[in-house]
């Protein structure tokens, strides 16, 4: 029992370890060689073509949730269903926007990231990187951490916009709370430092999940069969960081004013 | 030009290489034989630096290689090597041109518009016609594979081509062809060959010394000749492909 407990605590601290060597690495050969743009820019096409749909999707019907379940609960108590504008895109910008589109996008492109470099690995693609003079951090790692620093903001201001628009066809068509009370809410209540709130949250979360599912698939070992438990390893550990993650950013973000 | 002197490495508890002295000579073939997990390609790849090594001296041309540490010194020595991975290890993602010619971005000053031209030539090194470029990996067959992947090596022009296992896995005859095509390339362009393989008849055939490893040590080191008339039991039996010897009983007693 404590010896399990041991090893897990030991593999963990382990796979810490070499999680922040590996971005130790990346800012070392950020500086130091030739930016790799034509890799960069496919790695943020395929992560952005991949998550827009869900992220779309998902956040849509977010906003119909948060505009019933908050029209429902307003109008039993206080008779008429008012602000559900604010309350929709506050509970938005801040929270469910970043956290809802982050948790997607790991499960996406995340999952694709780990199991192609992964497979990479177990196949010795990397190795053969190495032999022909290419280091894989710069080739592989730092074109997919930048590319998830750049779409994941894009794709959660996106996912926030659904968000409100689904929260707007709720409120209108089934509260019947008419459009431009909706919108006033929204522009009278909610202000650029809420949405700064969430929107610096992604760039966070976005770095996290670039390491964790890089680092992840360079250290792979064994294997169809390791592949694929370091593609479900990666998404478990990114989708528990983030939550975990949002609590402490949305403290010292909020010590901070924002 | 390689001198390995009392080579160790081990992961965790396991020691798969215990004391490995071996001299590789300068234009010469060596094959590397040994069952499998014997530690060849761990072997190797201590060799090009893509495993750090546990104890003893790599020396290249009198350097010690294990000291370096720089990861730009090491890709200046990786230069030198060539590596045909046991699988072949293309990239996937890529057409079969674009990975012969992916080293030369990264490792020589050729410009782009010289590339079809090497491919085609390196391409036709090893037996494959031009129109080969325009496939993917996924279309090969393995023989074909293994024959991308070096291509691929000599597109880089190494001085040292390391052969993983280069006929496991493929029919006698494209074993033999592969075997043809080494010894090829050592009487054309003169580099030194490290090839590890557990196939005997290709052994024989392109080697000019034999080192065999057993139990993370050179068992025996040699000539073609030394090992067909050599009485050491361990040999013998690896050598004729016996089940029965004293290879089995170390087995069982584990
Ligand atoms: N990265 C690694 N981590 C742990 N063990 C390894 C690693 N690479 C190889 N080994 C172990 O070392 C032994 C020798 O492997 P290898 O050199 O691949 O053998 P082979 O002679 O078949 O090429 C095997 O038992 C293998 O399990
Ligand atoms: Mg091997």
């Amino acid at each position: 029992m404590f010896a399990s407990v041991g090893r897990y605590v030991l593999n963990v601290l382990n796979e810490v370890g070499g999680s922040a060597d590996m971005l130790r690495s990346c800012v070392f050969w950020l500086w130091r060689s030739k930016f790799e743009w034509r890799q960069t820019v496919e790695q943020s096409v395929n992560i952005g073509v991949n998550s827009f749909g869900v992220t779309a999707l998902t956040s849509l019907f977010t906003g119909m949730v948060l505009a019933l379940q908050a029209g429902n609960t307003i109008g039993s108590i206080f008779g008429d269903p008012i602000f559900v504008g604010t309350l929709v895109t506050f509970s938005l910008v801040r929270e469910l926007g970043p956290v809802l589109t982050s948790v997607v996008v790991s499960g996406r492109a995340g999952a694709a990231v780990t199991a192609q470099i992964g497979t990479m690995a177990v196949t010795e693609q990397i190795d053969a990187l190495y032999t022909l003079g290419t280091n894989p951090i710069r080739y592989l790692v730092i074109p997919r951490m930048v590319a998830f620093v750049c779409t994941l903001p894009v794709l959660t201001l996106f996912s926030n916009l659904f968000g409100v628009i689904g929260g707007y066809l709720v409120s209108v068509y089934a509260l019947n709370v008419p459009g431009e009370v909706y919108l006033t809410d929204i522009t009278s209540f909610v202000d650029i430092e809420d949405f700064m709130h969430g929107f610096i949250k992604t760039f966070f979360f976005a770095l996290m999940i670039g390491t964790v599912c890089c680092y992840k698939g360079i250290s792979t070992r064994g294997g169809a069969e390791g592949v694929g438990k370091s593609t479900t390893g990666a998404v478990v550990t990114t989708i528990v960081l983030i939550l975990v993650l949002d609590y402490f950013l949305t403290a010292i973000l909020t010590a901070f004013g924002i | 030009m390689i001198e390995i002197k009392h080579l160790q490495k081990t992961f965790g508890e396991k020691h798969v290489l215990k004391d490995v002295n071996l001299n590789i000579p300068k234009g010469k073939t060596t094959c590397i034989l040994g069952g499998s997990g014997s530690g060849k390609s761990t072997l190797i790849k201590c060799l090009i630096g893509l495993l750090e090594v546990s104890g003893g001296q790599i020396l290249v041309d009198g350097r010690d290689i294990t000291k370096i540490t720089s990861e730009v010194k090491l890709a200046a020595l990786r230069r030198r090597f060539g590596y045909l991975f046991q699988e072949g290890a293309l990239f996937d993602s890529m057409s079969v041109g674009q990975n012969v010619t992916f080293g030369l971005k990264y490792l020589t000053d050729v410009p782009e518009k010289d590339y079809p031209k090497i491919i085609k030539e390196k391409l036709a090194l090893v037996g494959l016609r031009e129109d080969v470029a325009k496939l993917n990996p996924s279309e090969l067959s393995g023989g074909m594979k293994k024959r991308v992947s070096l291509a691929r090596v000599l597109a880089v022009e190494p001085e040292v081509i390391l052969y993983d296992e280069p006929t496991t896995g493929l029919d006698p005859i494209m074993s033999d062809i592969i075997s043809d095509l080494i010894i090829d390339l050592k009487a054309k362009l003169g580099v030194t060959s490290i090839v590890i393989t557990h196939d005997m008849h290709s052994a024989f055939k392109i080697a000019d010394y034999i080192a065999f490893l057993y139990e993370g040590n050179i068992l025996l080191y040699g000539t073609p000749e030394d090992f067909r008339k050599t009485d050491n039991p361990y040999v013998k039996q690896f050598v004729t492909g016996s089940s029965h010897g004293p290879i089995q009983m170390k087995l069982m007693k584990e």
